[in-house]
């Protein structure tokens, strides 16, 4: 690891002695969940709980005509078939548009279809019974008779005035467009040395969490409280949602978030069918339980990138850039999601191409499309993946047009690490980047130029190596320039409470989630850091709308870089209330103390004074003995959003080095590099790991993950035998390297992590997929690189 | 999803097994490893009245060498066959390709008569079975048959079994001085069904084939013992004899558009397995080289 950005004069609260910032400890988690005691929605059981299987439409678009329950009513264990008029009663439509994407329309959504089903998946009822079994048997008898409507399935024929409109209401399929022009596109294009152009093709996927989506609501009308029990991303956004379609006030919603078995941007929207688990818990006044199957997952979980688009590039002889144009075309399914939108995607291909480089002139048009399959909204790494794979694909092409190497090409564009703060033609503002540094560092890791020489003699062998690189940008620590500006009651802040018990122990509670990236253990490790307490000797309860602050949760890598400097704020307030106290009781000065190793000790020789335990002793249990007027305050709260920057962006750069097979077309992973800079490390294993697994993620889309459709709107490979994720045997090594900017936003200078590994993997894989068969001329630019896909490229089938 | 109600019976005996089946017909289906079976109810693809569970009997289980022959129990699990010194020293061919047969929590657990039973057109022993002559041994309310594999399967999922039939064990001829195997298959991952697959097993003479049987899998609607291989026997073996031995291969086979490929990518696969095979069974990188042409 490496600093380009050191500051040794000054000592921050993180540089204590004893500090657990920048190290590897243990998650204070680790135990619950290995042995087994993890609380999961699907491990919950309530008095009088029933299960919920929904009736899902066969079709992709058709009228519902008539729903015949009366035989499933009557089955053994069937508490209610409930239709999406019946539920209307007690739950209003939504429309997914945010005011700040200026045009974006989408049609009221129902939280079970009314008279028309939109995508094959969609639920058409309810059956709720004893049990999950029982609800599937009857769930085969209600009778639905659909009349069949020509369905919506290519993007690309979405907007022909021959295509059936979607909604009627919004008079055609067209949900979103954003142009953008910057700079002086044409002149720079008509003064190229060489102009290339390329159409880039990404499949539809999805995020397959390990727990599925599952919930229990809970409507107890004694006390006219909701209580939900869901695996979600965003508690308090759930709390409002909900209470909001269901005519509540939020002091009449709680939202209990236990352990989350992945989320990966899925579990961070407002699903229709966990809006009817609410409404139904309302309607039925009792328990309701959801968890949703392994089919319903790939028919009902958000899908994502299903984008086709072209690019174009110029280039001057010298390797400099001179522009980037491109017209970028998706697909959304029949609604946009509700309440984040499913036009961010597009919006974030459009900020973000041609991000890294210096080149100010740009021109793009992102279109948004509805179509009759399952909805899309963001997944991890939200368009970055495409916005990498494009710009440095044309980035990769325009070397090769040229003669120059990829390495050399990016060095010649890259923006300077010297040049900071500065902004993007599409008005991206950066803080501090390290794209120099990161570059030349990851050169370092994989010995470049040993590698060329390997490739080369082994090319006359007959075996195809290549190598691929892919610098890239990534959006963390969102202000509410993402959702508040549109008029989303989306938290962008986040709190945290942190107090000291009467045992000296710590009891901190944060407004962001846990779904296995961390949280718990970055939080404990910030807070006993700055308090100068151990780790053991902090909980940290999170989760829970009723017993923490309120705040955002975590997605859009902004759990550590918000909700860890709120903890940091936090604890510094309690620190110093404590060391207030401490003086009074020790006739000392709060200057002359500090708190280490669990005790209040001298700033001098660092000799213990009171024991944090004697201390708080004192404070609950013998107030009496203090002065007059001292009144201690052992908890303290703070709230942290970055104002200055709307986004703390990060940079790195990803590297693959990869065999071809040129008989079969399949694609063997050697081995992968990234070097990213997400300011100050809080624990270096939870950073590698959660840049390894989004790699991993990355690779998915690069080889595996399709979501495949028919040409009538049928999900095809809805299974874990069809749809392949990635898998161990076929991931390779991946070595992390990195490079410290911390940003001046906050304290504690850390930026996300969490999406930077999937922004650049599927870039770096598939621009080494084209330098490996470029003796064969063959340049590939759609995802995933399968095997029939490589074969039919290189004129062998 | 769950799977519907269905009722459990624990075989106590072959012959119980057999009473058992014979009384509930097809609305029974026979449980032994349970690693078709069990996620084809989970997800209701089917829905049996009875499971008969035969995974008790013990009588079915082991591999033993009886003369010239390899006897294998029905439900000798994958992780046995991987095992057995026998499977090694009789029929090679098996242990390698049981080690593609899905992942480890699965061969403990799943059996060699009910991959067969099952007869899944992409999965690997039913090809084993051609390359290696198999006869697959059934009783049935008749008493006991035995069924060459080359007759047994049927087509996807069928075979000759009858809804009253148990597959109790399989026999192999021992292999031969001058037997040489080859396995490969294509598949996505590690584990995967193959996109095309080859069990082939050769008996060498000096730098000839005296005999070559390549059983092809994820080819067609079952298992195929190529008959083009037969041109490649006793014979000097050329490129151009390759060449036209491949394009043979490609009319012969039938394959089936999926997923994963389109039945010209299936015909160019198994054209290069065929190179890949012949190449190495009889040691001559030379053969392997066209395969790129």
């Amino acid at each position: 690891m490496s600093s380009i950005r050191s500051n040794p004069e000054t000592l921050s609260v993180l540089d204590r002695p004893n500090s657990y910032i920048g190290k590897t400890v243990p998650r204070p988690n680790l135990d619950r969940l290995l042995q087994g005691r993890g609380t999961y929605v699907s491990d919950m059981e309530l008095p009088r709980m029933a299960h919920v299987a929904f009736l899902r439409s066969p079709h992709a678009h058709a009228e519902i005509v008539s729903i015949d329950a009366s035989a499933a009513k009557q089955m053994a264990g069937v508490i209610a078939v409930v239709t999406g008029k019946e539920l209307s009663a007690v739950i209003t439509p939504w429309v997914g548009v945010l005011s700040h994407l200026k045009g974006l329309k989408s049609a009221p959504q129902s939280a079970i279809a009314i008279d028309r089903v939109c995508w094959q998946g969609e639920a058409v009822a309810a059956i709720v019974a004893t049990s999950r079994a029982a609800a599937e048997d009857a769930a085969e008898h209600v009778a639905v008779e659909y009349r069949e409507i020509e369905a919506v399935t290519d993007m690309r024929t979405a907007l022909d005035p021959a295509t059936p409109v979607i909604h009627a209401s919004l008079g055609d399929n067209l949900a979103w467009e954003r142009v953008h022009d910057a700079g002086a596109v044409d002149e720079a294009f008509a003064g190229s040395d060489a102009v290339v152009e390329a159409e880039f093709i990404f499949g539809r996927h999805t995020g397959v969490t390990l727990e599925p989506r599952s919930v229990v609501a809970d409507w107890n009308a004694a006390e006219a409280r909701l209580t939900i029990y869901q695996g979600t991303q965003a508690p308090h956004m759930v709390q409002n949602i909900a209470a909001l379609h269901l005519g509540l006030k939020e002091s009449q919603v709680r939202v209990v978030c236990k352990d989350v078995g992945g989320s990966f941007g899925i579990k961070v929207h407002i699903y229709a069918d966990e809006m009817a688990i609410y409404a139904l818990s309302k309607l039925l006044r009792r328990p309701i339980k959801f968890v949703a199957d392994r089919v319903e997952s790939f028919n009902t979980d958000i899908h994502a990138r299903d984008h086709r688009c072209k690019g174009k590039i110029g280039v001057k002889r010298d390797g400099s850039i001179t522009a980037f144009e491109i017209d970028d075309l998706t697909g959304i399914g029949p609604y946009s999601m509700y309440p984040r939108t499913s036009a961010i995607e597009a919006n974030q291909v459009v900020n973000l191409v041609g991000g890294p480089y210096t080149n100010k002139n740009y021109r793009a048009r992102a279109r948004v499309v509805y179509q009759n399959k399952n909805v899309m909204c963001q997944y991890r790494a939200v368009g970055h993946p495409i916005a990498c794979s494009v710009t440095e694909g044309l980035v990769d092409l325009a070397a090769m047009k040229i003669g120059m190497d990829p390495v050399e090409i990016r060095r010649r564009n890259l923006i300077a690490d010297d040049a900071y703060p500065c902004g993007s033609p599409s008005g991206l503002r950066f803080e501090q980047l390290s794209h120099h540094a990161s570059l030349a560092k990851i050169v370092e890791m994989m010995d470049y130029q040993a590698l060329r020489t390997e490739q080369a003699a082994l090319r006359k062998k007959g075996v195809h190596r290549g190598i691929g690189i892919a610098s890239f940008i990534e959006v963390t620590n969102p202000s509410a320039a993402f959702y508040g500006v549109g008029g989303a009651r989306i938290s962008s802040q986040d709190g945290v409470a942190v107090r000291l018990d009467a045992q000296g122990s710590v009891i901190c509670q944060t407004s962001i989630t846990e779904q296995g990236q961390g949280s718990e253990s970055l939080t404990a490790q910030i807070v006993g850091s700055v308090l100068g307490v151990s780790m053991d000797r902090v909980r940290v309860i999170l989760g829970d709308t009723d017993m923490t602050p309120y705040g955002g949760g975590t997605w859009a890598s902004r759990g550590a870089g918000i909700g860890g400097e709120a903890a940091l704020q936090a604890t510094k307030i309690l620190r110093k209330n404590i060391l207030d106290v401490a003086a009074v009781i020790l006739q000392s000065t709060p200057a002359e103390l500090d708190i280490a190793g669990n005790a209040v000790v001298n700033v001098g020789d660092g000799a213990p004074r009171i024991e944090l335990n004697e201390l708080a002793r004192i404070v609950y249990f013998r107030p009496d003995t203090l002065p007059p007027g001292i009144q201690p305050e052992l908890m303290a709260t703070k709230h942290f959003v970055p104002r200055e920057y709307p986004f703390a962006f990060t940079n790195g750069v990803q590297a693959a080095w990869v065999e071809v097979d040129t008989d079969s077309g399949f694609v063997k992973l050697l081995k992968h590099w990234v070097v990213e800079d997400c300011g100050t490390i809080i624990n270096p294993q939870l950073v590698d790991e959660q840049i390894r697994g989004g790699v991993v993620q990355g690779l998915g889309a690069a080889l595996f993950e399709k979501c495949i459709y028919d040409e009538r709107g049928q999900l095809t490979n809805a299974n874990m035998a069809d749809y392949l994720v990635p898998m161990s045997g076929e991931m390779p090594d991946i070595d992390v390297g990195h490079v410290v900017s911390p940003t001046r936003e906050s304290e504690l200078g850390a930026k996300g992590a969490g999406e930077a590994g999937t922004a650049g993997a599927a870039a770096a894989v598939t621009n080494a997929v084209n330098d490996a068969l470029s003796p064969f001329g063959t340049i590939i630019t759609e995802i995933p690189l399968t095997p029939q896909v490589i074969l039919t490229a290189m004129g062998r089938i | 999803m769950k799977a519907s109600a269905f009722a459990y019976a624990r075989a106590t005996s072959v012959a119980n097994a057999l009473e058992l089946l014979v009384l509930h017909g097809e609305k029974a289906r026979v449980l032994s490893g349970g690693q078709s079976l069990i996620p084809a109810i989970n997800l209701r693809l089917v829905a049996p009245e009875l499971i008969v569970d035969i995974s008790d009997l013990k009588e079915l289980r082991g591999i033993a060498v009886k003369g010239e022959t390899l006897v294998i129990g029905a439900l000798t699990r994958h992780a046995d066959l991987l095992k057995s010194s026998d499977i090694v020293k009789c029929a090679p061919l098996l242990k390698a390709a049981v080690a593609h047969v899905a992942h480890p929590a699965i061969r403990n657990r799943g059996t060699i008569g009910g991959s067969l039973a099952q007869a899944d057109p992409a999965s690997e022993l039913p090809a084993c079975m051609l390359a290696l002559g198999a006869t697959i041994v059934v009783r049935g309310p008749g008493g006991e048959r035995r069924i060459a594999a080359e007759d047994f399967f049927t087509g996807i999922y069928e075979t000759k079994l009858a809804p009253q039939d148990l597959l109790v064990a399989l026999e192999l001829p021992v292999a031969r001085k001058g037997s040489a195997h080859f396995f490969q298959e294509f598949a996505r991952r590690h584990g995967d069904y193959a996109i095309v697959g080859l069990a082939a097993q050769a008996l060498l003479q000096g730098d000839r084939f005296a005999d070559l049987r390549l059983g092809y899998f994820a080819v067609g609607d079952k298992p195929v013992l190529a008959k083009a291989a037969g041109r490649l026997t006793g014979v000097a073996v050329t490129p151009a004899l390759l060449a036209e031995v491949s394009d043979a291969l490609s009319d012969e086979l039938d394959p089936q558009q999926d997923q994963q490929a389109t039945p010209a990518m299936r015909r160019h696969l198994a054209k290069v397995l065929l190179r890949r095979s012949v190449a190495t069974l009889l040691n001559r990188p030379d053969l392997q080289a066209g395969a790129t042409a």
